[in-house]
């Protein structure tokens, strides 16, 4: 059988994993990261992923997305409140969001399948095999709309979705398998973009999940934008300067306020510094541990009430918890450490790289499937209720929350009317009572024979399968005749949409090596020039005439090659740009580091 | 097993969930039960230790993960046998859903329960429900809201009590029952001691899920 990668397809950061001689390990870049940034950028040369794409994202902000994974299986009305917050344009179509990216929309499948398309072409060149096949996870609390939204990046990106798994589930694979852990664990996994907490049951190799519950909209991301709102506020209020007209420096806030953030989790103190635009002077302030603590404490006290529904619903209270797990680069955050801790009264385990443990257990499960590993086996559950529209509005349930999957249940149609000869049906996911307050996932229309009412008896059979994923089949009960139903999606991409982007993602796609090359060659090409004109504007006075007419030459001789097609040409000026900058970099490194020293004085000073 | 033929090589097949020749996955037939699906007799006192250990050991039997490699048949086989584990499972390990089930095996109709108070307590329910449609009208903070509150904290440690003596109860009842189908007669005594305890086993399953709905009215309540 063909290999079968582990993909973690994060909000923030995506990494690709597989299994080595029965040990899980993730598949670095040339570079010798494992992380590819989840960030998607148009640029004048083509679509870029991941590092150099994270680049554009101050330079080229309405062209360049990341967080993409928020609007996996949304409508535009589900992100309204947040839209302030993204700099591209967003429209919808058909129930699916669309982001424009220069001339043509994308929907976020297709962005999603550029990332992963990255991660598939990492893989390829670390294993020198064609890949094909992979397990993407997804946070569990992620409803059937999403969930299908993530099976069709895949498919997009030309790979066969084996398992879509849950990524705290995911995590408990990497730490069973590491420790050979017996008893009841929790696996809180706070990431980017999303919130999960699972509680699981470990004995002899059976990952049985008792309870799992979450907050699909609760991340990293939202803690960098309280802080950012705070740096808005006392620029708007110490400068007079409104900087969200600003979308470009909207980014630079945000990237500060998450490094700000994340240099917090070593540091009681930072200092934070950001040149306003228009030579508008420098906004700096120092940030406190004690501070961000206070800004962010509300969105970790959110995280506490679904871990205790989740303990309701394993029939559990904290006692019967074994071990506790952190998963997801915002556990990083001491606050989140302690207030988990105080929650279950426990030291939460933390020994696995919090970004890499997902991909890991993908890995792990990627084995479980082709056959690699036949000792463990994951038993997950549905995390939302499903349930049909009934009279009034009112949902009934019909596969309850949490219930083990692959789960089943059947139920009896008939007609009200004489000669009726359909019945239509709304398919619903959620937990409120009425219709209105939960989720829709699809309407269809059953087919019935023209008959007397109530005299049809046609069983529909809704199955989610280990996918978390809803199939649904009618059965006539008098004939014994099955139909197929054409379910129509609320928030997703019909068959024929997902078949069109295929086509289309393998006409665009910049997989001739050859294209690629000249692409990437393009982008960093550019890279090297933004970063020596801006160099130029702050260090002129560093360097002498001759230097400058050097760098000048050789910023020229880089743009002619790049106009052109060969990437070995652009690699070779490329090389001669970072030899004549080279003074010029090593000048400004050390005023830097002298003006940011000064800074510090200034700072204890005051 | 209602089963008689392989799908595959169309042998007879004595073995349980696999073919003993061709050594493919069986369906579960649609008439068996879930006692028999986990390899349990037709007890309402079950051993949870058992009954997890048989549903670890049919989950490697049937999962899907573990058919990955094979026809779409055998897949589909095992979607729709590891679905029908996941239900037996779910509904034995639960007492009461397993009393409920096993009560529609032996005697039908068991949705048709209605939920009813205990006659005991009518009088006493009535009562209770005024206290609460006046306590939630009253400010929270008032001193008759205070002694509302107070009278409904009471009558909460009195149905919890209640709930606790109907399990107790229900336990008598299943191990009864049990005991007479170990015996294994099937006379008109033991016919009617069986009818005798199904019902009883009905009143203290409908009263209970009325205690348990008024209990939770009360816990959304007072907290």
């Amino acid at each position: 059988m063909a290999r079968i990668v582990g993909i973690d397809l994060g909000t923030t950061n995506s990494l690709v994993a597989y299994m080595k001689d029965g040990r899980p390990c993730v598949i670095p870049g040339r570079a010798g990261r494992a992380m590819v940034p989840s960030v998607v950028a148009m640029t004048d040369n083509g679509l870029i992923v991941g590092d150099p794409a994270k680049e554009h994202l101050t330079r080229n902000p309405a062209r360049t997305v990341y967080s993409v994974k928020r609007f996996m299986g949304k409508g535009l009305a589900d992100v309204q409140s947040e839209l302030a917050y993204f700099p591209y344009s967003l429209s919808e179509q058909g129930g699916v969001i669309r982001i424009k990216l220069g001339e043509k929309t994308y929907s976020p499948p297709q962005i999603s399948a550029m990332i992963l398309k990255e991660l598939k072409q990492r893989a390829e060149a670390h294993l020198g095999e064609s890949i094909t096949k992979a397990v993407i996870t997804v946070p569990a609390y992620f409803n059937d709309s999403q969930r299908q939204a993530t099976k069709d990046a895949g498919m997009i990106a030309g790979l066969e979705v084996l398992r879509i798994i849950n990524e705290p589930t995911a995590a408990s694979l990497a730490y069973g398998l590491q420790q050979r852990t017996q008893g009841t664990i929790a696996v809180y996994d706070l990431g980017g973009g999303t919130f999960d907490i699972s509680i699981l049951k470990l004995k002899n190799g059976i990952f049985e999940v008792l309870a799992t519950n979450g907050d699909t909209h609760l991340g990293g991301d939202d803690f960098d934008r309280v802080v950012a709102d705070l740096f808005v506020k006392e620029i708007l209020d110490g400068y007079g300067l409104d900087v969200t007209q600003y979308a470009d420096y909207m980014q630079s806030i945000r990237l500060e306020a998450e490094q700000a953030k994340i240099r917090l989790s070593e540091e009681p103190a930072t200092r934070v510094i950001l040149e306003l635009p228009e030579g508008k002077g420098r906004y700096t302030r120092e940030l406190t541990r004690e501070h961000l603590e206070v800004l962010t404490n509300d969105l970790v006290e959110r995280t506490l009430a679904p871990c205790r529904l989740a303990l309701k619903d394993a029939g559990l209270t904290v006692v019967g918890i074994d071990e506790v797990v952190l998963v997801g680069g915002s556990t990083r955050m001491p606050l989140v450490r302690r207030r988990v801790q105080e929650l279950f009264g426990k030291q939460p385990h933390c020994e696995l790289n919090p970004d890499e443990v997902v991909a890991l257990g993908a890995a792990v499960q990627a084995d479980i499937l082709s056959g690699g590993t036949t000792d463990m086996l994951l038993l997950d559950v549905t995390p939302l209720s499903l349930g049909i529209e009934t009279m009034g509005g009112v949902m009934s349930s019909v596969i309850r929350r949490n219930t083990t999957i692959p789960a089943s249940a059947k139920e009896m149609f008939t007609t009200y009317v004489d000669g009726q000869t359909g019945v239509d049906i709304h398919i619903l996911q959620g937990e409120r009572e009425l219709v209105r307050d939960n989720r829709s996932l699809a309407r269809f229309r059953l087919k019935v024979p023209p008959l007397p009412a109530g005299v049809p008896r046609i069983e529909v059979t809704f199955l989610i399968d280990a996918n978390g994923i809803l199939n649904v089949s009618a059965r006539d009960v008098r004939t014994g005749e099955t139909q197929s139903i054409a379910v129509k999606p609320s928030y997703g991409l019909s068959d024929e949409e997902v078949e069109r982007m295929i086509g289309e993602s393998f006409k665009f796609a910049a997989d001739d090596l050859k294209a690629r090359q000249l692409i990437e060659a393009r982008t960093e090409a550019d890279a090297i020039l933004h970063a020596t004109d801006k160099a130029l504007g702050r260090g002129r006075h560093l360097v002498g005439e001759e230097e400058l007419g050097m760098i000048r030459a050789a910023a020229e001789a880089l743009k002619r090659a790049a106009a052109g097609q060969d990437h070995k040409a652009i690699r070779a000026q490329i090389a001669e740009m970072e030899k004549v900058t080279h003074h010029l970099a090593e000048v400004l490194m050390d005023t830097s580091l002298k003006e940011a020293l000064e800074n510090k004085k200034l700072s204890e000073i005051t | 097993m209602a089963r008689s033929m392989c799908w595959h090589c169309q042998s007879a097949i004595t073995g349980e969930y696999f073919c003993e020749r061709c050594v493919k996955v069986q369906p579960v037939s649609k008439e068996t039960d879930y006692f028999t699906c986990l390899g349990l007799a037709r007890r309402l006192t079950v051993d949870v230790n058992k009954l997890e250990a048989k549903f670890y050991e049919l989950s490697r039997a049937f999962h899907p993960d573990f058919y990955q490699n094979k026809s779409e048949t055998e897949q589909a086989i095992s979607l729709g046998n590891a679905a029908t584990l996941n239900s037996a499972y779910r509904t034995l390990r639960d007492p009461v859903q397993r009393a409920e089930y096993l009560l529609d095996l032996e005697a039908g109709a068991v949705k048709d329960i209605r939920t009813t108070p205990p006659a005991d307590l009518f009088d006493q329910i009535l009562e209770l429900q005024e206290t609460l449609d006046a306590y939630r009208e009253t400010d929270r903070t008032s001193d008759p809201a205070k002694n509302l509150r107070a009278q409904l904290e009471e009558a909460k440690t009195a149905l919890e009590q209640r709930q606790r003596d109907m399990e107790a109860q229900l336990a008598r009842l299943f191990a009864e029952w049990d005991a007479l189908q170990d015996r294994g007669e099937a006379n008109d005594q033991t016919r009617s001691m069986r009818e005798d305890i199904l019902k009883r086993m009905r009143d203290v399953l409908s009263n209970r899920t009325y205690v348990k709905n008024i209990v939770n009215d009360l816990v959304a309540t007072i907290g």
